[in-house]
């Protein structure tokens, strides 16, 4: 991977977990929740992290920030390197790096007015008092599309939609380059969706702030991201750009993933087929041998069974954790058509 | 297609310590034997609130279901669900029509064995022995498609994943060969591998037994799936109904059309911005005097503010609750 330009990057990240069992609180075993990941995010790009529950997508994201302390491996704020970082030390670049949670109803102080939870980060850090701190709430409230007029009132009185706008609001105060999105929709309505959706991609304009989206929801995925690396079972196994990565799956997980997202047009839901995977992810205290996802696999071979696929790059920015996948398109699973427009 | 269930203007509302919650304002709709309807809405829209009106699951007090009539198509005749006696509707309930909920976690009985809550269905509903009776719930769980039903017979719910779990809620569901079954966001839990299994075990089902679905969701996509008519919720109340295809190509209400627009398409190369619905579903503390859409219609005017629409028809079997022509662009004159 190239090091050119990359505002955050993540070398061989693991987080382990361990399970204690018996009087003395042996550790057992442990659970892989991440599991050896690299990559990259640049500057003013949007990076989606897609998987199914229990697949290590938020463990990432908090390994990433060191929310959680990883178990291993590097992760970089350019070039300063975080995870052997003092508490104190990282306090300082928290300015830099923020975090909006899934649920706005539990991330709120209900006691605190908006303003208080809005300037609260400015505070902490000595950026601003007073007037300036005044003026800067009022300038973010207008920025994430709130009346300032607000700014005296409670958490319990703004709906889902509004509230996340204040979380939004208090993430930017600081000025962050880097914003994880911790399923930042997930909580929320259809038509509310696209309102905070619309404003994570124009205050990126605006601004220039790179998101890391964590979400479940492939099409919202695609449709705010520019790359995407999915995730199964605490590994990575595809990483691309975001057409690609629907057009031209190469990795079999990804290309069943896909090939299940529901499509709001009936006519093409009678026409399309899918690959409906059997049973369900396993648990990740307990993976199974080589690829993980092998067990599931339509396309298992014995060499599967017995190593870790290496995540390599096949084309130019595509990387890809399969034994199978090769520019010949050898794991790809033979008689899908994946989403076709002209047939619609 | 025979009628199997007619519903006219049902209104269920709850009386809490904030005011009157006016949570169902008049809905009617038919359902046909062998029919797979989706009701789609959003959180508060009343789509669930309704389905448990019928059943007479709603929590009295706070809630009471005020008006209407509901009436099913049963194999003892026509019957009014809403004036059956709570040992009438016991029949009724796991019986004719079954229920499978968005949480199975939260519906399965955690201390009980997984054969045993389908059993007790059996016993109570069909009469069956206790032999007859785990006989019959082994074939289901086969039928659901869970693996080693003989041995998953005597686990807990805890031992099943989600996906399990929910496979044994169709199974309790069905048990009782239902006319009806009402799957409250049945997926919604569920990650999008397991909801492609479900979806197609419910349509596996259906087409086997011929059993009439009631699909309540808020996935667009989902419902483009499995759906052959759907209806659509706001506020309480109907507001557009139309056959699958019919809905996603003319929409007629503009609810329905901003709510297309607000969902990102992997059928479409060409990356728009998404169109948000600007505001917020109604205030159900206030009683509906007028169009439950208008606060956040971008082409709302006078007569909207005065009466609450009526459901129109503008299609075959295609009916919306509004004054406005959103194909032709002009207000509509009847």
């Amino acid at each position: 991977m190239t090091e050119d330009g990359a505002l955050i990057r993540v070398v061989n990240l693991k987080k382990y977990y361990p399970i204690r069992e018996g009087f003395f609180a042996k550790v057992h075993r442990w659970i892989k929740a991440v599991d050896d990941i690299s990559f990259e995010i640049h500057r003013g790009e949007t990076l989606g992290l897609v998987g199914e529950s229990g697949c290590g997508k938020t463990t990432t994201a908090r390994a990433i920030l060191q929310l959680q302390r990883p178990t291993a491996g590097e992760v970089f704020l350019e070039d300063l390197e975080l995870t052997q970082l003092s508490f104190q030390k990282l306090r300082h670049l928290r300015t830099r790096m923020q975090i909006v949670f899934q649920d706005p109803y539990a991330s709120l102080n209900p006691r605190h007015s908006v303003e208080h939870i809005i300037g609260e980060p400015l505070v902490i850090h000595n950026l601003l008092s007073g007037n300036a701190l005044h003026q800067r709430v009022v300038e973010l409230l207008e920025l994430v599309g709130l009346d300032p007029a607000f700014r005296h009132r409670f958490p319990h009185e703004f709906s889902g939609g509004q509230r996340q706008r204040i979380m939004i609001a208090r993430a930017l105060s600081v000025k962050p380059d880097f914003l994880v999105c911790d399923e930042p929709i997930s909580a929320l309505d259809v038509s509310i969706q696209a309102q905070v959706v619309n404003l994570l991609q124009s205050l990126q304009e605006q601004i220039g702030v790179a998101y890391l989206f964590v979400a479940h929801d492939l099409s919202m995925v695609k449709h705010i991201s520019h790359r995407i690396a999915v995730m199964y079972l605490g590994h990575c196994m595809e990483l691309t750009d975001r057409n690609t990565l629907f057009d031209d799956p190469l990795h079999p997980y990804t290309q069943s993933l896909t090939s299940a997202v529901p499509i709001p047009n009936p006519k093409l839901e009678r026409k399309r087929q899918r690959i409906i995977l059997e049973g369900e992810p396993p648990s990740p205290a307990n993976p199974p041998s080589g690829c993980v996802f092998h067990p599931r696999c339509p396309l298992t071979e014995d060499v599967c069974k017995m190593e870790i696929p290496e995540f390599k790059e096949i084309y130019p920015g595509h990387f890809v954790a399969c034994h199978l996948a090769d520019m010949e398109g050898h794991s790809k699973i033979p008689g899908i058509a994946l989403v076709d427009i002209d047939q619609a | 297609m025979a009628l199997l269930l007619e519903v006219k203007d049902l209104v269920t509302k709850f009386y809490t310590v904030d005011g009157v919650v006016n949570a169902i304002n008049g809905v009617s709709f038919n359902l046909n034997e062998g029919e797979t309807l989706a009701i789609v809405g959003e959180s508060g829209s009343g789509k669930s609130v309704s389905m448990l009106s019928l059943l007479g699951l709603i929590r009295t007090p706070p809630g009471r279901v005020e008006g209407g009539e509901a009436l099913f198509h049963s194999p003892q005749g026509i019957r009014n669900l809403l004036k059956l006696t709570s040992k009438e509707l016991d029949d009724v309930r796991g019986g004719q029509i079954g229920f499978v909920f968005q949480d199975a976690q939260m519906s399965l009985n955690p201390i009980l064995k997984v054969g045993d809550q389908i059993t007790e269905t059996l016993i109570q509903h069909l009469k069956l022995s206790k032999d007859q009776a785990r006989a019959r719930a082994i074939e289901l769980l086969t039928e659901v498609g869970i693996p080693d039903p003989e041995l998953r017979f005597g686990n807990y719910p805890f031992e099943f994943s989600g996906g399990m779990r929910q496979r044994v809620m169709i199974a309790i569901a069905i048990a009782c060969n239902p006319q009806i079954v009402i799957a409250d966001e049945p997926t919604t839990a569920l990650d999008v591998t397991i909801q492609a299994q479900m979806v197609t075990l419910f349509k596996r089902l259906r087409d086997k037994l011929g059993i009439a679905i009631i699909w309540i969701t808020h996935d667009l996509g989902v419902v483009a799936g499995i759906a052959e008519r759907v209806l659509v919720f706001y506020g309480g109340r109907i507001v557009e109904s139309a056959q699958v295809d019919d809905l996603y190509e003319h929409p007629a209400h503009p609810y329905t059309y901003g709510l297309l627009q607000a969902l990102p398409r992997l059928d479409s190369k060409e990356s728009r911005r998404l169109v948000s619905i600007e505001g917020t579903p109604p205030d159900l503390l206030i009683p509906l005097r007028n169009c439950p859409f208008a606060w956040r219609c971008k082409h709302v005017f006078e007569r909207c503010w005065k009466e609450i629409p009526q459901l129109y028809p503008v299609g075959e079997k295609h009916l919306t609750a509004c004054f406005y022509d959103l194909e032709k662009g002009v207000v509509r004159n009847d």
